[in-house]
């Protein structure tokens, strides 16, 4: 790995800027993803056409939309913020399914009891709901981190900055553990906000126990936006 | 908008039809390249996954390493197979091969494991073996999660098929990419808007086949 | 305390969110403009294109002139907007390929009719263009030397004489430009099959050439791996393509006297030179700025 040693800064720089780019991202999309979720989960039929088209979003080719995107927006092709828009377009349709289902994942029950307690309504949400929706929710946002952290890369093919360009340097050079410590390097990041999130979760979830077994619920929706989009 | 305006036109056009580098003859290879790739990972992910499913064991190991390969950029990935095996449709295959695999992986232990185990030990009382219990409980009850998985997956991989004209004459993504290179950006959002129309086609039609294997709507044993 | 905790977790998302629509000085979000005196300089995706423009930064900053890098910012359809409206001040590009953007249907071949015309089709867009560097980086067809031999190739021309069917890597783009298949039939009068590779005759594209999968491939003539793998380039008899010569795209924020500056490095520097600092790039697999560096030292222009 001399190629490493020669380079860290350029490698640093560019892993920089890759969570600049990607934690925005992701950052949107559960906002938003969890605006539609609740709109879903309240309205369901307005929630099938919200999550129809979120799931369509998805289909659309990262490349195309890193053009669109300024042309509707009016924003520099090479602006970072194109690719966090196209970013948080896919996080969001890939997390809207999963936080509908994080709602209805909320025993009805608890719900009743807390209303009877005289919770208000955003009582309710912001004290029963979300914290109660949290387990499912962060399940998918495991999911949409990794990917969003690894599509990052695809912006250097429009010239934004990101540890993509490793990937397409070593490529034209032909240095190929450059091209490793690009992927690596993503790989890394993503394991990495992956393992916080885990601790983030545990932390807001205390009333939890550690049982390792007791994940079941959890795996299930991560096959992502499908359930929720049927 | 104009530029969509004008990518329709470009997909009106005659002339852009027929012939070998015409868009009907792209999409039957986006078409193609897509089923292989998700069929091929499907193979390798599905078996893995009912029996990760079925026995519990190695799980943590797995679902760990679906996750690390969710993470590899498939472009990383592309680039280092382009420059193993040359160019064709080979290394893209592969790499797409990469990117279904773990929601195949995840629908398939899901979908084994939401089977309810009520069933599965009647089934087992009633003296049917460990294959008997798989092929005939788990994989029915779990079918539609099971779809599931295999929808994501295709999902996935029909819109990052584009990725494969980066190093070979093959589907959609050479409008994408010539488009870009020549700033021709209408037929770049024609590439784009055949590609999203051909997800949704497939989409309706896994949802439809989610739907019909539902457990509560086909046959249910025991 | 749960409550405070996810209020916490959302204020903290919200102002992440928001980092990608504020956007303080060195964010990559912002296009790199400052309002600052510094010369904002950008190069290619492209190594030897940002070696070339690292030399530029480099021979500035030794007369104390304050300049900014945006490197590697792509191809030319996501870099050119940027030079146009002038967020991108000095940019090393390519005499033919930047004239054919701007003028397609150009008839202009030789070096100084295409740089004549860049300057009046730059001056239209508001644009200056500096002294063009002897060094050029041009597309040629390449062969390997086996092929070559077999049909006793050195012109395009004598591509006629090839029997059998014959596969042309190159870009996407070549498809439609004057130098690609349709160019080749319409001038030369040979027909050819097309297989995109896109790595602007990178790698992938030398080993297809060996592998045999393509027979035909446009590579740049700076490009090392012509001579490291004995590949052939055939002369263009017919004028295909047009000069390629480097030259720097310059707004009016590079003054007269970094423009001295720069149009020295560009008088300096020959293909010969070019080829060795591709070379270095790709076999020691330096950065550019110690290969800039080490070339400004040796011309002694630090």
């Amino acid at each position: 790995m001399t190629w490493l040693d020669t380079n860290r800064a350029y490698v640093l720089d560019m892993l920089v800027q890759h969570v600049r780019l990607a934690v925005p991202a992701i950052a949107i999309s559960v906002l938003v993803a969890i605006v539609l979720g609740r709109i879903a989960w309240r309205w369901p039929r307005a929630g099938t056409v919200v999550l129809g088209i979120a799931s369509l979003l998805y289909s659309v080719p990262a490349l195309p939309l890193l053009i669109v995107i300024p042309v509707l927006l009016g924003i520099p092709l090479r602006s970072g913020l194109t690719l966090v828009v196209a970013l948080a377009v896919y996080g969001t349709a890939l997390l809207a399914g999963t936080a509908a289902d994080a709602f209805r994942s909320v025993d009805p029950r608890v719900r009743e009891a807390a209303e009877a307690m005289g919770y208000s309504r955003t009582g309710l949400f912001w004290k029963v709901d979300l914290p109660l929706a949290v387990p499912v929710l962060l399940s998918g946002i495991r999911v949409i981190t990794v990917s969003t952290v690894s599509l990052v890369t695809i912006g250097a093919l429009v010239g934004i900055p990101s540890l993509g360009n490793l990937l397409t340097d070593g490529f034209q050079r032909d240095i190929r553990a450059e091209i490793v410590v690009g992927v690596l390097g993503t790989m890394l990041l993503a394991i990495a906000l992956d393992v916080l999130l885990v601790v983030a979760g545990a932390l807001l979830t205390p009333w939890r126990e550690r049982r390792p077994r007791r994940a079941r619920a959890t795996t299930a929706s991560a096959v992502p936006a499908v359930e929720g989009a049927a | 908008m104009n530029l969509f305006g004008e990518a329709l036109r470009w997909i009106g056009d005659g002339s852009h039809w027929g012939g070998p580098g015409g868009i009907d003859t792209r999409i039957v290879q986006h078409l193609w390249v897509t089923f292989a790739a998700v069929g091929i990972a499907a193979v390798l992910a599905i078996p893995l996954g009912v029996l990760i499913g079925h026995t519990g064991r190695g799980r943590l190991v797995v679902v760990a390493l679906a996750g690390a390969v969710r993470a590899v950029p498939t472009l990383g990935l592309l680039t280092l197979l382009g420059l193993a095996i040359g160019i064709g449709v080979e290394a893209p295959l592969l790499a797409l091969v990469a990117l279904a695999f773990p929601s195949l992986l995840a629908g398939a232990y899901a979908g084994i494991e939401a089977a309810d185990p009520g069933a599965v030990d009647a089934a087992r009382a009633v003296g049917m073996s460990e294959w008997q219990v798989v092929t005939r409980v788990e994989v029915p009850l779990g079918a539609s999660v099971l779809i599931g998985g295999i929808r994501a997956a295709t999902l996935q991989v029909v819109a990052t098929a584009t990725l494969a004209a980066y190093i070979s004459d093959t589907g959609l993504g050479r409008y994408l990419f010539s488009g870009l290179k020549s700033r021709d950006y209408a037929q770049m959002l024609a590439g784009a808007l055949l590609v999203a129309a051909l997800a949704l086609l497939l989409d309706l039609l896994m949802a439809a086949l989610q739907r019909a294997s539902s457990p509560t709507q086909g046959k249910v044993p025991s | 305390m749960t409550r405070t905790r996810i209020g916490l977790v959302l204020i903290s998302l919200v102002s992440l969110a928001l980092t990608a629509c504020g956007g303080g000085d060195s964010d990559p979000l912002s296009s790199g403009d400052k309002d600052g005196k510094a010369i904002v300089i950008g190069s290619q995706e492209y190594y030897s294109n940002e070696i070339v423009a690292e030399a530029y930064a480099q021979a500035l900053e030794a007369a104390d002139i304050e300049v900014e890098r945006s490197f590697k910012i792509g191809q030319r359809e996501a870099y050119l907007p940027e030079i146009e409206s002038g967020k991108i001040d000095l940019f090393p590009e390519y005499t033919g390929p930047l004239l054919q953007v701007w003028e397609p249907d150009t008839k202009a071949r030789l070096s100084d009719d295409v740089y004549a015309e860049l300057v009046t089709a730059a001056k239209a867009k508001g644009l200056n263009v500096l002294d063009q560097s002897p060094a050029a980086d041009q597309d040629s067809y390449v062969v390997t030397r086996a092929f070559a031999e077999k049909y006793g190739l050195s012109t395009i021309d004598d591509l006629k004489k090839v029997t059998e069917p014959m596969t042309f890597g190159a870009n996407s783009e070549a498809e439609k430009r004057p130098n690609g298949p349709k160019g080749l039939k319409d001038t030369y009068g040979v027909s050819v099959k097309f297989t995109p590779i896109e790595d602007g005759g990178g790698p992938l594209t030398v080993k297809a050439l060996k592998d045999n999968d393509i027979q035909l491939a446009i590579i740049y003539t700076g490009d090392p791996s012509i001579k490291k793998n004995d590949l052939v380039t055939l002369e263009d008899t017919k004028g295909l393509f047009l000069a390629s010569n480097i030259v720097p795209i310059a707004s009016d924020n590079v003054d007269d006297k970094a423009a001295g500056i720069i149009n020295k490095v560009s008088a300096a520097m020959s293909t010969d030179d070019l080829v060795d600092l591709n070379a270095r790039s790709i076999d020691e697999q330096l950065p550019a700025a110690t290969i800039a560096k080490d070339w400004l030292d040796k011309e002694g222009l630090l």
